[in-house]
This record gives structure tokens, sequence and C-alpha cells, in this order.
């Protein structure tokens, strides 16, 4: 089998936008707890609630990244130690954001 | 012997999709794991390259068929509102059975599976499978030549970590919550002996 010869830009276009989609979900998760008006404009479907509203924007936002940062670096060499770090840390930020006690902790509650 | 479609549906979305995307990141993992410690990394036919790939994208779209038949089938009947004028906290166990999630919060000993389990399952099983949508492109993508990118590599196995951890939280809760407060209704299905 024929090994391909890539650049690292697709990859890091992958990974990138996938820490922004779960970050995004993550916010939205915390500000639909937070704000009953802003979780209420969430409910897109009402037999899911508010998590309808979160994850479709959750979806879409990482969608939206992929397409962008594929389009800017899908033939580049980029600076993939920076790309990771971005990535780790939106993505720990993420699955903080969605852990209950962890939003109370930020809501003083 | 009988049960409910509803009974059937939680178990398919827990059993057959959450199940089996977990399995399938957990082999993915230690495939990944195992791959730092090999001096010569083996590369893979191309009908070996094309199981790997079948493998990931199976792993992806058992992932999209949990979280989406969670959230769009299961968790509606798991949300289901009593009818007006019944107080939660005073309606007993019988009367609740068919709202689970006014069930788990009608007593405070079993509130924290909603409010701490149901909160963080529905949300963090959407990052376990973006997690692993990214993972099973760039496998694809890259195949082999992955071992050029040691750093995309490390970024992989983070992912695929957190991916497992998540996968892991949703299933445990998912799995606990049920038992607490099942998902119950509908028609109901006989399989064998005699009919209530």
């Amino acid at each position: 089998m024929s090994e391909k010869t890539l650049t690292n830009g697709p990859a890091a276009a992958a990974i990138l936008s996938s820490a922004i989609g779960c970050f995004i979900l993550g916010v939205l998760t915390f500000w639909a707890d937070v704000s009953k008006p802003f979780g209420k404009l969430l409910n897109f479907y009402n037999p899911t609630g508010p998590l309808s509203g979160v994850t479709t924007l959750g979806i879409a936002a990482w969608l939206t990244a992929w397409i962008i940062l594929a389009a800017l670096w899908g033939k580049k060499t980029v600076a993939i130690a920076k790309v990771n770090v971005t990535a780790y840390v939106l993505l720990g930020l993420s699955v903080l954001l969605s852990f209950p006690p962890f939003a109370d902790l930020l809501m003083g509650k | 012997m009988e049960f409910t479609l509803r009974a059937l549906v939680t178990e398919l979305h827990g059993i057959l999709f959450g199940t089996f995307f977990l399995l399938a990141i957990y082999g993915l993992l230690i495939e990944l794991y195992r791959t730092f410690f090999v001096k010569q990394p083996a590369m893979l036919t191309d009908k070996g390259q094309g199981i790997q790939n079948l493998y990931l994208i199976w792993m992806a779209v058992l992932g999209w068929a949990a979280v989406f038949s969670g959230a769009y089938i299961v968790y509606p009947w798991y949300r289901a509102v009593p009818p007006a004028g019944i107080n939660i906290h005073a309606a007993g166990a019988t009367n609740l059975l068919a709202y689970p999630r006014y069930f788990l919060l009608s007593s405070v000993t079993t509130a924290e599976w909603h409010n701490l389990g149901m909160e963080w399952k529905e949300h963090i099983a959407f990052i376990a499978v973006i997690a692993a949508t990214m993972l099973a492109y760039v496998l694809i993508e890259y195949g082999h030549s992955i071992y050029q990118h040691p750093q995309v590599r490390t970024a992989v196995v983070v992912f695929a970590s957190v991916a497992f951890i998540s996968a892991g939280i949703a299933g445990l809760f998912g799995a606990m919550i049920n038992k607490e407060a099942p998902v119950q209704g509908g028609t109901t299905i006989h399989l064998m002996g005699a009919a209530k």
C-alpha cells in the first residue's frame, strides 16, 4: 500500500474545530442553566427542551469551524503544538462547563 | 414475559448503541496506546486499511445513533410532564412511575440522579461523539502516514482518552438512572408465557 504524504493542516483543522464545537456546547450548557430566558431560546424542540438547542448549535459551531479551518489550513503545515494546547484547554473547559457542580460553583450556588 | 416499547428502545439506545460505542472507543484507545511502543509500525494492506476505516466509521455512527436516539427519543419520555395538579413531592412513587424525571426529583435521596447524573450525561455524551468523529476522520485521512506527525498522534490519544471517559460517564449514569427510574410505557410486547 502506498503511503500518503499530508501536511498537518487537515488534522489541525479537525482537532481544533472539534474542541471549539465541544467548548461552544459547554458554554451553551452553562448559559442555558444560568439564564432561564436563554434556556427557553434554546428550546428548539419542545419534547427535548433546551438540550436540543445546546447540541444543535454546538454541532453547527463545530462543523462551521471545521469548514473554515480546513479551507485555511487544508494544504498548510501549521504550528501544531499551539493548536494542540489550545484544543486541550478548550476540551478541558468543555468537560468542566458540562459538569453541574462546576457550573453551580461559577454561579455561586 | 413481556416488555414495553419504551423499555426496548431505551435498551437499544443504551446497550446496542451506547455500549458498543464505548467498546469501540476502548478498542481504539488500546490500539493507539500500543502503537507508542512498537519498534517498527506495521503498514496495513489496502484490505486491512479498509477494515480499519470501517471500524472507525462504525464507531462514529454508533456514537451518533446513541446521542440522537437518546436526545430525541428516550429523553422526551424521561422528561414527560405529569398531569397538572399532581404535587410531585406528595404524589408517591407509584403515581410517578411513568414520569422518570419527576420520580427522581420527588425525593432527596434520588434527586441527584437527575440534577447531577442526567444533567451531566446528556451533554458530555455529545463531547464524546464529536471527539470520536474527529478521531475517525484523522485516522482515516492520514492512515499510516500519521506516524510522520507525532504531535497529531498525541492529540489523537488525548482526544480518544477524553472521549472514552466521557462516554463512560454517560453510559454509567444512563445505566444507573434507568435502574432507579426506568423509562417505561407504550405498547406492551408479549414474548412468552401468560399475558397480564
